[in-house]
């Protein structure tokens, strides 16, 4: 009998015979919700969060915004050039050698290419904390290492990309086509051979735009990481907000806002093309 | 050439690939190995040069005993060994030069190739052998432009560069359209004749193997159970025997044919 077919009465063929179907068991749908609220609420609790105190400061909220947005004090603009462009310098030498050195990494890390797992095993380990630090955690340890100034900047993002780029670079090592890798073998090459002549190839263009991808997480993290010291437009920011020149801080936000988004569109249009 | 003394391959989760085989392969032939999926062809092949290491057993090829040969020694009994694949295995993203010279990495010290310096004999030696298969007009082109046969005959180019002594070929053409697969077969067939390179060929097609072959292996569940010289043979004959190897006679309307 097929699923969607009315049960008929044995006896009358005529009068159908209710159907009973065990209910539901919902305990554990419902347990999921009740526990997801609590969490949710418990935690605003917690950390202050009213919904009244929100409307209360609207209207502050909005005549800082007009100050911001409103009547930006342009005249600041000359200003700010040279903290930015110190900003993308920033990200793009901490690109560098996060990519530079992500990459002998990356192939030690991959599990086909030495084959020994004692080697990449804990080496997976020490990259995955690498990659759980965030970049300002980074920044604050080399403000307090290497003094303030870019010097530190760059390091936290040299840190922070060669967390990034060597995780997805060895996981594309490892989706490679293994053949290539085993004609080379089967030809007489050795490993370093193997790595140039059947992995790189193959990898080469997924790690640029892995490259491409880290400059411009990159060039967003560098315009914070002045708040702790490192460098960058963000330490222009924070000064402007301390002596609470807003109109400049509107200023800031708006350039800022466009050289990152055409920073992004050129660097993700790049992208589609290699890959 | 090739010897195969008392050689088993287990896998490790098991299977047992290839039972106490013993042959042994002279110069100059051209050995067809025929068998169903799975009946241990590719490891057979992937045993004289190592891809795969036999776990009983000895395999020698021209004097060493490669599965106890490691690093340099290994390396350099598979230079003399050419090898082509089903999946044609050249890198894509390389044009079709540097994966004809990466068969001659073997032969230089590793900081040249890497820096990809290879001497003017080496280009010329890749020019030949692309010669040799007619590509030699696609030697700047990128290889992920190329057609399937066209990749193929550069793998095979790739090969000779080796100057290989020995030729394997795993399924060289089965995923090739009829009329390329009997381009790649020929081409083989030429290279084994003119420089006597001793080849050694998985083929499912048991025409093929009519047709090119010195001499039929037939690998049935991990064992030689047909070895045979083709020499003088019948091809009605030859099609009865195939019940040894998979289990019922071919018929004749199974064939491709005289043209084939």
């Amino acid at each position: 009998m097929s699923a969607g077919e009315q049960r008929v009465s044995r006896t009358n063929p005529k009068v159908f015979e209710p159907i009973t179907v065990p209910k539901p068991n919902n305990l554990r749908r419902n347990l999921i919700i009740l526990g997801v609220t609590a969490l949710v609420l418990g935690s605003g609790w917690f950390a202050g969060f009213s919904i009244p105190q929100i409307i209360r400061n609207l209207q502050r909220g909005g005549r800082l915004l007009g100050r911001m947005f409103l009547e930006p004090d342009w005249s600041f603009t000359p200003r700010m050039i040279n903290p930015l462009i110190e900003t993308i310098r920033m990200a793009i030498v901490g690109t560098f050698w996060g990519a530079l050195t992500a990459l002998p990494i990356a192939v030690i890390a991959a599990e086909n290419f030495l084959k020994k797992p004692w080697i990449s095993k804990p080496l997976r380990f020490v990259l995955n904390i690498f990659r759980t630090i965030p970049a300002m955690v980074l920044a604050s340890l080399f403000v307090a290492i290497f003094g303030i100034g870019p010097y530190s900047g760059v390091m936290a993002l040299s840190v922070f990309t060669f967390g990034l780029i060597s995780k997805l670079t060895f996981e594309s090592i490892e989706a490679i086509d293994y053949g290539q890798v085993e004609a080379l073998m089967s030809l007489g090459a050795n490993k370093l051979n193997i790595l140039r002549y059947a992995i790189l190839p193959q990898i080469l263009p997924q790690f640029m735009s892995y490259t491409l991808y880290g400059f411009e997480v990159n060039v967003r993290a560098a315009a914070v990481l002045g708040y702790v010291g490192a460098g960058g437009i963000g330490q222009t920011f924070e000064q402007a907000l301390a002596f609470r020149r807003f109109d400049r801080v509107g200023v800031i936000i708006i350039i800022s806002f466009f050289v990152v988004l055409a920073i992004d569109l050129v660097s993700s249009s790049i992208r589609k093309r290699l890959v | 050439m090739i010897q195969f003394i008392n050689v088993s391959k287990t896998y490790s989760n098991g299977v047992k690939a290839l039972k106490n085989i013993s042959v042994s392969i002279e110069p100059g032939e051209f050995v067809a190995v025929i068998g169903l999926s799975g009946a241990g062809k590719s490891t057979f092949l992937r045993l004289i040069n190592q891809l795969i290491d036999n776990t009983g057993g000895d395999v020698i090829v021209d004097g060493v005993t490669v599965n106890k040969a490691r690093g340099k020694v290994l390396r350099n009994v598979r230079r003399q060994i050419g090898m082509i694949f089903q999946g044609f295995n050249i890198v894509k993203r390389m044009s079709v030069l540097n994966n004809v010279l990466s068969g001659r990495v073997a032969y230089h010290p590793t900081w040249k190739t890497i820096l990809g310096l290879f001497p003017e004999e080496d280009k010329q030696i890749a020019y030949r052998a692309l010669q040799r298969v007619d590509i030699l007009e696609k030697v700047h082109t990128r290889a992920s432009e190329l057609s399937g046969g066209q990749q193929q005959r550069v793998a095979i180019a790739r090969a000779l560069a080796q100057e290989p002594k020995l030729m394997l070929a795993d399924e060289p053409v089965a995923s090739l359209d009829p009329i390329t697969t009997i381009q790649v077969m020929d081409y083989l067939k030429q290279i084994n004749k003119e420089d006597g390179i001793t080849t050694v060929a998985n083929l499912h097609h048991v025409d093929l193997a009519w047709k090119y072959a010195t001499r039929v292996i037939g690998i049935k569940a991990g064992e030689i159970v047909y070895d045979v010289p083709m020499k003088g043979m019948n091809k009605t004959q030859f099609c009865n025997d195939m019940e040894k190897v998979y289990g019922r006679p071919i018929h004749h309307d199974e064939v491709l044919g005289d043209g084939v």
